[in-house]
């Protein structure tokens, strides 16, 4: 066989998006290094040839995969912890992370347009059938006519999910982002104007949602980058997604000094 | 899809040998992530990349080495005015990156 079970496996498990991981020993006693193990939330593929090591390994990249983190870990030569002699690299590649988009007006086009651009697996929802058609968002991987917070409630949310909220319509924004705040969604945001965002605040206060909520809901939406059309607001929305996701301000990086990148980032979502 | 694995898969399925390049640690600014692949096949192809192009040209060397030998390699890159590494990243950042034969 000219290909080897474990590159099938792992060409295979990307193109389905389904999770899977890969071990490869970097740096240990001569004829370790190089070894590799494909590891799936079920089974894997591949030997380091050491049943303890592998089974260590295996453990190991189980739990990395569920967080979809990539990292260089040490065991000792059975497998053991806090030992330094075995350097593996763990690679993650998790299935993408998911963004909802709720009100199917042209801002939504725009905003899941940055959204697949970035990686995202994009659903745009909304209630009316006439603007949540697939015509008008080509890019979307789902176009859903549902109530927002009906469809949210059986949504698959986690912390790498963003959730946009363009209606801005207090119909739809206070029950679909209360529905937003019961999750663990990385980010929350809600279009509309500085009028829109007090009415909306203060219903959202009237039906019980905490100041410490509130402030998980970045509304109005985006950074402020003076944006206009649908494509530039877009464009200040994915910006504030990103700065909120690695704990930067949003500034220029001409105003400030100091390294560009976060040291050592260590998460790198695949696939 | 991953458009490395997908490459070197399809190298493969020719019968084509091929080595791949994978950062797996970043100390201090670097332009692209651990996890970041580019790999080369015996025939000079190239697909994906490991930095904003600084190491690259060197990586491919390494990579093509690695298809005869068959002997995986930690390569380390540093700041390019250090004398030390005949390339590096102008960014100031150190990049670990792995190279070995696809043979599994």
């Amino acid at each position: 066989m000219v290909m080897g079970e474990l590159l099938a496996r792992w060409r295979a498990a990307l193109r389905e998006q389904s999770p899977v991981a890969v071990a490869t020993v970097v740096e240990g006693p001569q004829g370790v290094v190089g070894g590799k193990v494909l590891v799936t939330p079920e089974e894997h593929v591949g030997t380091l040839d050491n049943r303890d090591l592998d089974k260590a390994v295996v453990e190991t990249a189980r739990g990395l995969l569920e967080g979809g983190r990539t990292e260089t870990v040490h065991f000792g030569p059975r497998g053991q912890r806090r030992m330094e002699d075995v350097a593996v690299f763990i690679q993650s590649f998790a299935p993408p992370p998911r963004m909802y988009v709720f009100g199917a007006i042209d801002f939504a086009s725009a905003v899941a347009r940055t959204g697949k651009f970035m990686g995202y697996r994009v659903t745009v929802c909304d209630a009316r059938p006439v603007f949540a058609t697939r015509e008008r968002f080509p890019t979307a991987d789902e176009v859903v006519v549902a109530w927002p917070d009906e469809f949210l409630k059986t949504a698959e949310v986690d912390r790498r999910s963003v959730i946009c909220v363009l209606t801005h319509d207090p119909k739809f924004d206070v029950p679909v982002l209360k529905e937003a705040l019961k999750t663990e969604a990385g980010y929350i945001g809600a279009m509309g104007s500085r009028r829109t965002h007090d009415d909306r605040t203060a219903r959202l206060r009237e039906e019980g949602v905490t100041e410490e909520e509130l402030s998980r809901v970045a509304s109005p939406i985006g950074l402020d980058i003076g944006a206009r059309t649908p494509e530039e607001t877009a464009i200040a929305i994915a910006a504030e997604v990103i700065a909120l996701r690695t704990g930067h301000s949003g500034g220029r990086l001409a105003d400030r000094s100091g390294p560009i990148h976060a040291p050592e980032a260590g998460v790198r979502e695949g696939a | 899809m991953n458009p490395v694995v997908e490459k070197v898969a399809e190298w493969r399925e020719q019968d084509r040998q091929a080595a791949l390049a994978t950062v797996v640690k970043v100390e201090r600014s670097g332009p692209l992530g651990p996890g970041t692949s580019m790999a080369v096949s015996e025939d000079g192809q190239v697909v994906g990349s490991v930095s904003g192009g600084c190491v690259e040209p060197a990586v491919f060397e390494e990579a093509m080495g690695t298809i005869e030998t068959g002997e995986p390699k930690l390569l380390t890159y540093g700041i390019s005015d250090d004398e030390a590494f005949g390339v590096g990243l102008t960014c100031g950042g150190i990049i670990h990156i792995f190279v070995e034969k696809v043979d599994w």
